[in-house]
């Protein structure tokens, strides 16, 4: 079919780079833990980059030291090709949390990316007042932040970045702490003022964990990988009008970069190739190109799903024939693709459903799952657990094998620190424990951070 | 009246105020009772300063004259006010370069938590001696020592605070500020004061009554043979106990009373309700209101004084300091590293010759402690610390039902709440006396009164927090405990105490740090020309201190201090870090 080349972004030798990462790591603490290695990029002129990845990819840090709010441990960062030092006087950034001084009135707060520059007071002002205008905040100029909303709060994020002019705009997370609506419609007024030119940036770098996000923004897309951070793999962004939520196309590439972000362990490249030659596999594949990888790894990634939205989809695609397109049920739920995505992968993984062609199909074991009632609900769930799930399955049998039936946390969750970075340990074992708690395989109590094989389990067993 | 917090607000649209001009139009009366003040602390200052010129004598008598006691009282506030513009000052710098800098902070906060657990009289010999040294034959000297004491008692609490605050500013709003390159001034006016301000206020309200509490003390104090002593209202009311002149103290007493809620009523009120626009968010309660603060707001004389000299003045400032100590990229300077490590390098090596010779010095001088002196140390500690202990248990049995009766009945909370107040803000040590009488007679003398005593000195911290635990109990909670008939023993284990648990935890930590410091004046106590003491810790120090022996004040102080910061680290961080994780209501 397509060449790799359509798809994926040739790294470009360009010496005219606004600014560019040579070979950039980043450790932290006093043991010296990599959160970024050997990370290398470059950004030109007219550029709107996204850099995607699951927590822990280290793309925030890289956004901060590319700014010069944090010294790389190793590499260099070039503006212009000389070494940066300090924060970088081109960039500006909008915060997630937006950022805003509380005390400070909405006017103040745009001005004061002004204050440092050289600029009269009229000056300021008028330059403020532009900058108001131009993101639709007119009116609101003695406003104070805690009297707005927080799409109101993020349009001022934009206009104090946008007021001093930079070169370069960072934006990190920028819509994920707004409601699907509001995220959506400044996401669609940033891509206007972008496409028209009307702000003086000349390049765009975006963090986000958002795959919609990345597709319907960005140029060019990189996707980060944990443990430490790196980039796994640079995607072309799609023409502007394939970015529509209609367009195959962006359906194919919003695919493509779930199943790249949801096998952490593959080679990044082979999977796009595959997906190129259209052989399509079932997500949390079983197949043999996985055996090596779970080998290494002895349990399998669980997604960070709740057991509600876990039964909740289940029952929902039961109710309505068993079987939906991933596009609809974003529409239908109100949820965000990548989420979605997240608790079909869990599906999968038990063996309730599967993704085939971009639509979720329940198994005959699913289709049981869903018009049970709770108890016959759970027992299902139990057996698929025990089957299917391997950490479950050998923390049932380690609390079955000792005398007292119970089990540190601290002990799971070391032996899974040799698979797992952390703070993924920790969250593995979250996931597992609410799994398990309502399989009642057993009990768990946080304080003393002990597992205990729940009691009917056992007379089950014996 | 001097605002210890001024906020540079970037001058908006040319010049005009940015907030719109509040309802009522000038009151005439605002501008007249402005002047009037600043006439009075104009005048005031003066006779104060020619108070300080003149020449030391070592046995200066209070007059017990009614008329005198505005003028003795306007000199006690006027020295809490110095000392509390030294210790605010000091505090923010000290918890600035704290933040500043990891390794000064690894160093810094040991410092004041040790600082904070001295108690303020282990102070007394050697500032007094020292500055009486330095300004030999005039008051001054003493003037300032007693300054100095009551910055003690002020300071830490503060610097803490800011720290505190310092350290909690959201990572991104940093981050904003070194983006948009405010430098040091900008960065220190616009986000880390303002975001400091509401618990710096509140721990100013809570320095000033650590102030009032020990003004006896820092007025008047006996060094060896000599009896020194300031004009002053604690002076005033220490004379009034020692000629046991009933009538002297209470007047003396009512004044205390009267510059303290004029003093809340006049300054921290409208603070407060200033302050309120540094909360980051939008809480669910009412903003704090001042009558006396909006009358300020539509003052004419004001407005045109911030117009012309504030506002100018701040301009200027920002536009002269705006660009230091900003991070402008620049080539790499080598040598610039170099001398700032040297410097580091060096500071270090002075601090440690300086730590060594310290400990040295220390030891020396405890080197001269009998076994005899240890064991009345080692005494003396245990009977403060079973006194203490009473005093704290004997607190939570009251101010626990009290508190939770008050802070879940929101009719009795608007009623007993100012009444509560007023009587918490009378220092205790004013009553002593007054209770003394009383409590002297009972059996077991001062070794029970003192309990009183430092019950009296601590049991409001607690109340406070009781309250306002009990306040913050979710309504719905109550309602699910009403609704599923949970009463009596079982209402409190399952809702009322877990809720209240973290108040009470901080409650307590307050309480103990308090009952320790108040020992030295609660077990050692002169009352009608009498000396009244009993075996304790702060009889010990307060004794030592008056005796000028180094050495036993030395062991006194160390062991106090070591025992209170080990009951704060062993006891109550423990149980405070158990409230945060486990009893959160959120």
């Amino acid at each position: 079919m397509s060449d790799v080349n359509t798809i994926i972004a040739a790294p470009g030798a360009t010496t005219t780079a606004l600014l560019a990462a040579h070979d950039v790591m980043k450790f932290f603490g006093d043991d010296r833990r990599p959160v970024l290695e050997h990370v290398s990029l470059e950004l030109n002129e007219g550029e709107f980059v996204a850099l995607l990845g699951p927590s822990g990819s280290g793309k925030s840090t890289l956004l901060r030291i590319l700014a010069g709010l944090m010294e790389p441990s190793g590499g260099e960062v070039l503006v212009h090709g000389s070494p940066l030092e300090g924060p970088n006087p081109n960039v500006a950034i909008v915060f997630q949390s937006f950022a805003l001084f509380p005390w400070l009135d909405v006017l103040q707060n745009v001005e004061l990316g002004l204050l440092a520059m050289d600029v009269s007071d009229d000056e300021r002002q008028r330059r403020a007042s532009k900058a108001i205008d131009l993101i639709g905040l007119d009116g609101f100029e003695e406003a104070f932040p805690k009297e707005l909303s927080g799409g109101m709060k993020q349009r001022v994020g934009f206009a104090r970045a946008l007021v001093v002019q930079p070169e370069v705009l960072f934006m990190d997370e920028p819509f994920s702490a707004l409601d699907v609506l509001t995220a959506e419609n400044l996401r669609a007024e940033l891509q206007d003022l972008w496409l028209n030119k009307t702000m003086p940036t000349k390049a765009v770098v975006m963090v986000t964990h958002n795959i919609d996000e990345a597709v319907s923004l960005a140029d060019r897309i990189l996707v980060f990988g944990a443990n430490p951070g790196h980039i796994r793999v640079e995607l072309k962004g799609l023409p502007s009008a394939e970015r529509s939520e209609k367009s195959a196309a962006r359906s194919r590439l919003v695919e493509l970069i779930y199943r790249v972000m949801t096998n952490p362990e593959e080679d990044a490249l082979a999977i796009v190739e595959q997906s190129l030659q259209g052989r399509t596999r079932p997500l949390a594949a079983r197949g043999a190109g996985r055996a090596a990888a779970t080998r290494a790894r002895r349990y399998q990634v669980l997604p960070d799903v709740s057991i509600d939205d876990l039964t909740g989809l289940v029952q929902y695609i039961g109710g309505i024939g068993g079987h939906a397109e991933v596009q609809d049920l974003s529409r239908d739920l109100q949820m965000r693709a990548d989420d979605l995505l997240a608790i079909v992968e869990a599906t999968d993984l038990l063996g309730f459903g599967a993704l085939q062609e971009r639509q979720v199909v329940l198994t005959p074991i699913g289709t049981r799952f869903a018009d049970s009632e709770l108890d016959e609900e759970k027992a299902i769930f139990r057996a698929q657990a025990l089957d299917h799930i391997a950490l479950l399955h050998h923390i049932v049998r380690d609390l079955e094998t000792t005398p007292t039936h119970t089990l540190d946390a601290e002990r799971v969750i070391d032996e899974l620190e040799h698979s797992f970075s952390g703070e993924e340990a920790r969250r593995q074992f979250e996931t597992a424990v609410d799994w398990g708690r309502y399989a009642e395989l057993f009990t768990y109590d946080d304080s003393s951070g002990e597992l205990t094989l729940d009691e009917e389990h056992r007379m089950r067993r014996s | 009246m001097a605002q210890p917090i001024i906020p540079v607000r970037a001058p908006s649209s040319s010049g005009e105020p940015s907030e719109p001009p509040r309802m009522p139009p000038t009151p005439r009366w605002v501008d007249a009772l402005m002047l009037c003040v600043v006439a009075a602390v104009a005048y005031g200052i003066m006779r104060a300063a020619a108070e300080w010129r003149a020449p030391l004598s070592p046995n200066v008598r209070v007059s017990l004259s009614a008329r005198l006691l505005p003028y003795y009282a306007g000199l006690s506030t006027l020295r809490m006010t110095i000392a509390y513009v030294l210790s605010l000052a000091f505090s923010v710098t000290y918890a600035r370069i704290a933040a500043g800098s990891r390794a000064a902070e690894r160093l810094m906060l040991p410092l004041l938590d040790i600082l904070q657990s001295v108690p303020i009289l282990s102070f007394m010999p050697g500032v007094v001696l020292g500055l009486a040294a330095l300004f030999p034959g005039r008051t001054l000297g003493l003037e300032i020592a007693a300054i100095i004491l009551i910055f003690t008692s002020q300071a830490w609490n503060l610097a803490f605070s800011f720290h505190q605050s310092l350290l909690t500013i959201p990572r991104e709003l940093n981050e904003a500020a070194a983006v948009y390159r405010l430098g040091f001034w900008r960065r220190f006016t616009r986000l880390e004061l303002p975001f400091g301000a509401i618990s710096l206020i509140a721990n100013s309200m809570m320095s000033w009554a650590g102030g009032w509490f020990f003004l006896m003390a820092s007025e008047q104090f006996t060094l060896g043979s000599n009896n020194f002593r300031l004009p002053g209202l604690g002076s005033y009311l220490a004379s009034a106990a020692d000629a046991g002149d009933t009538h002297a103290l209470v007047l003396g007493v009512a004044t205390l009373v009267f510059v303290i809620v004029m003093l809340d009523q006049l300054f921290w009120r409208p603070l407060v309700a200033w302050s309120d626009r540094f909360k980051s968010e939008q809480s669910g309660g009412e903003a704090p209101q001042s009558r006396l603060l909006d009358a300020l707001r539509g003052s004419a004389m004001l407005e045109s004084l911030s117009a012309r000299v504030a506002r100018p003045l701040a301009r200027t400032l920002d536009r002269k300091l705006g660009s230091a100590g900003s991070f402008e990229p620049r080539p790499r300077a080598h040598r610039n590293e170099l001398r700032a490590r040297v410097v580091r390098w060096g500071s270090m090596a002075l601090l440690v010759a300086l730590a060594i010779w310290g400990t040295v010095a220390t030891v020396g001088a405890l080197a001269g402690m009998t076994g005899g002196d240890w064991r009345l140390v080692g005494m003396s500690a245990a009977a403060t610390f079973l006194r203490t202990t009473i005093a704290l248990v004997l607190a939570a049995a009251w101010t626990i039902p009290v508190g939770v009766a008050i802070g879940m009945n929101p009719r009795w909370a608007r009623h007993a709440q100012p009444l509560v107040q007023i009587t918490a803000s009378v220092p205790a040590t004013a009553v002593f006396p007054v209770l003394l009488l009383a409590l002297l007679a009972l059996p077991g003398g001062l070794n029970i009164a003192a309990v009183a005593l430092m019950l009296l000195g601590t049991q409001w911290y607690l109340l406070f927090n009781v309250i306002a635990g009990a306040t913050a109990i979710p309504y719905d909670l109550r309602l699910v405990a009403a609704s599923y008939r949970i009463t009596g023993w079982r209402r409190w284990k399952t809702l009322i105490l877990p809720a209240i648990f973290p108040y009470l935890v901080t409650g307590m930590i307050t309480a103990t740090g308090g009952s320790w410091n108040a020992s030295i004046v609660s077990e050692y106590v002169t009352f009608a020309g009498r000396k009244q003491s009993t075996i304790g810790l702060g009889a010990l120090i307060a004794q030592a201190a008056e005796r000028s022996d180094f050495r036993l004040l030395l062991a006194g102080t160390l062991v106090m201090a070591g025992i209170v910061s080990a009951t704060n680290r062993l006891g109550w961080r423990r149980l405070y870090a158990l409230a945060e994780t486990r009893y959160r209501l959120d």
